[in-house]
């Protein structure tokens, strides 16, 4: 059931992937704006400029909770391309935040602090949403294991659009977009200077960008499962959010983190939580 | 190791600067002239920060930041003044109050005249320093190898 070659390659491609993604993300962004955009390699000039910094690191233990954070989001999506249990999943996806909420901690400067305490409110905001993804989905298709649900003859879309809606606007918040960016902006360097991300260069901040590289490929990954009856479709599924998620970024402006949260609780109690009680009170033939 | 001039990212401080230049280097990322063509971004946090764009010449109440960002971006890093006033005080050198010049607080590599400074002069020279910074990563290295 386990597959760890699919993990392997996860583990070499996500990065390129997820780093491809970022440069067509910056030049569509930039095509909205009515500008040219950098050219698509661009975020990966960027890491490979800061791997050449120099390392001015204060606190020292700031960069082993990076090191925590690049790893446990490579394991998370180890486990789910290798199709684990989705629950685990979940738990390795929130401990690696966890580390990141950490590393900023440790670096002992007003910005980062606020940057790490809006991380939390942020986490809390979309775990509700990211856990009624998976009960969902075990109700469709009768497993929690990420290798069961991908090949599942079952719609899942058909039976958990609610869920559905509910993950884009998770999503949104996961991707850092606007109106969702405020603990650290993903494009423009302005929020909080650079919010959770302020006391980190060089080779450090290269982590954490490589890291929601692997990040932007898990979360694709579980749009992947809602569609797994008809894998082509699921591609272009992706392809039509991924391009929805950059114009809500250019249309909405940052928003105060209180509405982060009432978004984040709302959509999971209004669509994802409705659509559960339906499934669980009207119960498939399976 | 070309990637230095491939996503220089920048500061950009006003040290008593009129906003003109200001103005003028802002100008840059618009979709006239949109530098991030060239990966260039406007930080706004020393850590992460290549070039040091400096505006206006230095006084009293404001040498201690300048330093302080300076300081703060880690090497290899260049300093672009931009605008007669930040190359030599200008027309305000004489003031009791000003250094003038950025360079008489901190070593600057490029120096864009002009009040207030062209956009395209202001590109002309980032682009200008992007050849310094190499420089200076290449001088690192051999510090490097010979400690």
């Amino acid at each position: 059931m386990i597959s760890v070659i699919t993990a392997v390659i996860y583990l070499i491609l996500a990065p390129l992937v997820g780093g491809l993604i970022a440069g067509i993300d910056r030049k569509l962004t930039a095509r909205m704006q009515g500008r040219v955009g950098p050219p698509l390699l661009q975020p990966f000039y960027d890491v490979a400029k800061l791997c050449e910094k120099e390392d001015v690191t204060v606190t020292e233990s700031q960069n082993f909770y990076i090191l925590a954070y690049i790893v446990f989001m490579a394991v998370t999506g180890a486990l789910f391309f290798a199709g684990g249990d989705l629950l685990l999943v979940i738990f390795a996806f929130t401990l690696a935040h966890v580390f990141i909420v950490l590393g900023a901690y440790a670096a002992y400067s007003p910005y980062s602090y606020i940057g790490a305490e809006r991380e939390l409110i942020i986490l809390m905001a979309y775990e509700p949403m990211i856990i009624l993804t998976a009960v969902g989905m075990y109700l469709v298709t009768g497993s929690f294991y990420v290798s069961d649900i991908a090949v599942s003859e079952m719609p899942v879309i058909m039976y958990l659009p609610g869920v559905f809606v509910g993950f884009l606007t998770i999503l949104t918040i996961k991707l850092r977009k606007s109106p969702f960016d405020i603990s650290t902006s993903h494009h423009g360097h302005q929020e909080l200077v650079k919010g959770l991300t302020t006391e980190f260069s060089g080779s450090t901040l290269a982590k954490i960008e490589v890291a929601h590289w692997y990040e932007t490929v898990v979360l694709l990954g579980i749009v992947y499962l809602f569609f797994g009856f008809n894998p082509l479709l699921a591609l272009v599924v992706i392809a039509i959010t991924y391009v929805l998620e950059i114009f809500v970024d250019n249309t909405f402006s940052r928003m105060k983190w209180q509405w982060t949260m009432k978004e984040g609780w709302g959509v999971a109690l209004t669509f994802g939580f409705i659509n559960l009680v339906i499934l669980y009170y009207f119960p498939l033939g399976v | 190791m070309a990637y230095l001039k491939k996503s220089p990212w920048l500061i950009h401080y006003n040290a008593s600067s009129c906003n003109g230049c200001d103005i003028e280097l802002l100008a840059c990322l618009t979709p006239l002239y949109d530098v991030e063509r060239f990966g260039i971004i406007n930080t706004g946090n020393p850590k992460h920060a290549d070039i040091f764009v400096i505006a206006g010449s230095v006084n009293d109440l404001n040498r201690e930041v300048v330093l302080n960002i300076y300081n703060q971006m880690p090497d290899p890093k260049v300093v672009v003044a931009i605008g007669i006033c930040a190359c030599s005080g200008g027309v305000f050198a004489q003031c009791y109050n000003l250094s003038g010049g950025v360079d008489q607080v901190i070593p600057v590599d490029v120096y864009v005249p002009g009040c207030a400074a062209r956009p395209e002069s202001i590109i002309d020279g980032i682009v200008k320093s992007l050849g310094i910074l190499e420089e200076k990563k290449e001088k690192m290295n051999k510090k490097e190898v010979s400690a």
